[in-house]
């Protein structure tokens, strides 16, 4: 399972992006994406910025789950009140599942659309909130500034290991 | 003895007569004056630091008032020791509600440091990473500045700045306070 997690501004500009691998079953925690289409991740990401405005009103939650998908690639989002949006790409691993899939069918990442990785996402999520709001509550950002704080990226290196 | 009625006395004038306000206006203002001096001085920090210092400087100088008024002390501090004792426990305690720990006292009694362990200006803040503002800027200078002021308008010169700082990524945030003298009465000429 990899991730890639971004957060977009106001103007649909990316503030931030880090890219991580599972940390469950014994993952080691690094990405693993298809080198030849890891570049794509950027576009797939902002291609369902068009989905997020649509579904973005549809109910009143912050946590709009998986809303779109692009072969194996599954976004969630999470809106602020802010109208920042954090979009998480994740992608399960395609050939390792096979042998012992009884076992990893259950785990979160297996099943992108399953209820624990919708809950497990919605954990990371609500962390990374928290550590995001503190983030731009320092006097030197001002709004859809790039974050650049280390800090920040270490509290979202830590949610990512872990629920996900 | 005398510290721990400082303390009882502190905490006292903190619950009955003081007003509170949020703490994260607190921050958000303070926060706000610094950036923009940051912006106004064009991140010239130096000279930011000297412009709180003055604007604490300021400050200090009618806030003693309050503090005196507040704490309702009419004796004089007998020694620099016992004006520690009350600048740390009543004097941070009931305009912030924080008790920095005095310590490091040079063997002549007129040089210290309180050491803050925590600090209500700088939650959330994370210095400019220009890569200077870790080396130059003393985000909570103000501070300084008022201890210079409020001590000055009770007959003490003394020096204030802070030699370290969690945000700069010290362990301790600590400040230094050297008494230079004692700024005698200005008496009228007796007349006999």
């Amino acid at each position: 399972m990899s991730y890639y997690f971004a957060i977009i501004g106001t103007q649909d500009n990316p503030l931030f992006e880090y890219e991580f691998g599972t940390s469950k079953q014994g993952g080691d925690g690094q990405a693993r994406f298809n080198e030849q289409a890891r570049h794509l991740n950027q576009f797939i990401l902002h291609s369902s910025l068009d989905i997020v405005e649509e579904v973005q009103w549809t109910n009143g939650q912050l946590y709009l789950k998986v809303i779109d998908r692009f072969f194996t690639n599954y976004i969630s989002c999470f809106m602020t009140g802010g109208n920042v949006k954090f979009l998480l790409l994740h992608q399960p691993t395609a050939t390792a599942g096979g042998a012992s899939s009884s076992r990893n069918s259950t785990s979160v990442g297996a099943n992108p659309t399953s209820p624990q990785t919708e809950e497990a996402i919605k954990n990371f999520f609500t962390e990374v909130y928290e550590n995001y709001v503190k983030a731009i509550m320092s006097p030197f950002y001002k709004v859809n500034m790039e974050i650049r704080s280390p800090v920040f990226r270490q509290r979202v290196a830590a949610a990512g290991r872990k629920y996900l | 003895m005398a510290s721990s009625k400082a303390s009882r006395l502190g905490e006292e004038v903190w619950k009955t007569r003081m007003d509170k306000v949020n703490a994260e206006l607190v921050v958000l203002t303070y926060g706000t004056i610094v950036a923009q001096l940051c912006k106004d001085f064009d991140s010239d920090y130096v000279e930011v630091n000297k412009q709180l210092d003055k604007m604490g400087y300021n400050i200090g100088l009618r806030l003693i008032e309050d503090y005196l008024a507040k704490s309702n002390t009419v004796r004089r501090c007998s020694n620099f020791r016992e004006t520690a004792e009350m600048i740390a426990k009543v004097g941070f305690k009931i305009f912030l509600n924080i008790t920095p720990t005095i310590t490091n006292w040079t063997s002549d009694g007129k040089q210290f440091s309180l050491v803050f362990d925590e600090n209500p200006f700088a939650d959330f803040v994370e210095l400019p990473d220009d890569g200077r503002a870790q080396d130059e800027l003393w985000y909570s200078n103000i501070l300084c500045g008022v201890l210079r002021g409020a001590l000055e308008m009770v007959q003490m010169q003394v020096e204030a700045h802070f030699i370290s700082d969690v945000l700069r990524g010290n362990d301790t945030t600590e400040m230094r306070i050297s008494l230079i003298r004692y700024i005698d009465d200005e008496l009228p000429p007796e007349d006999d």
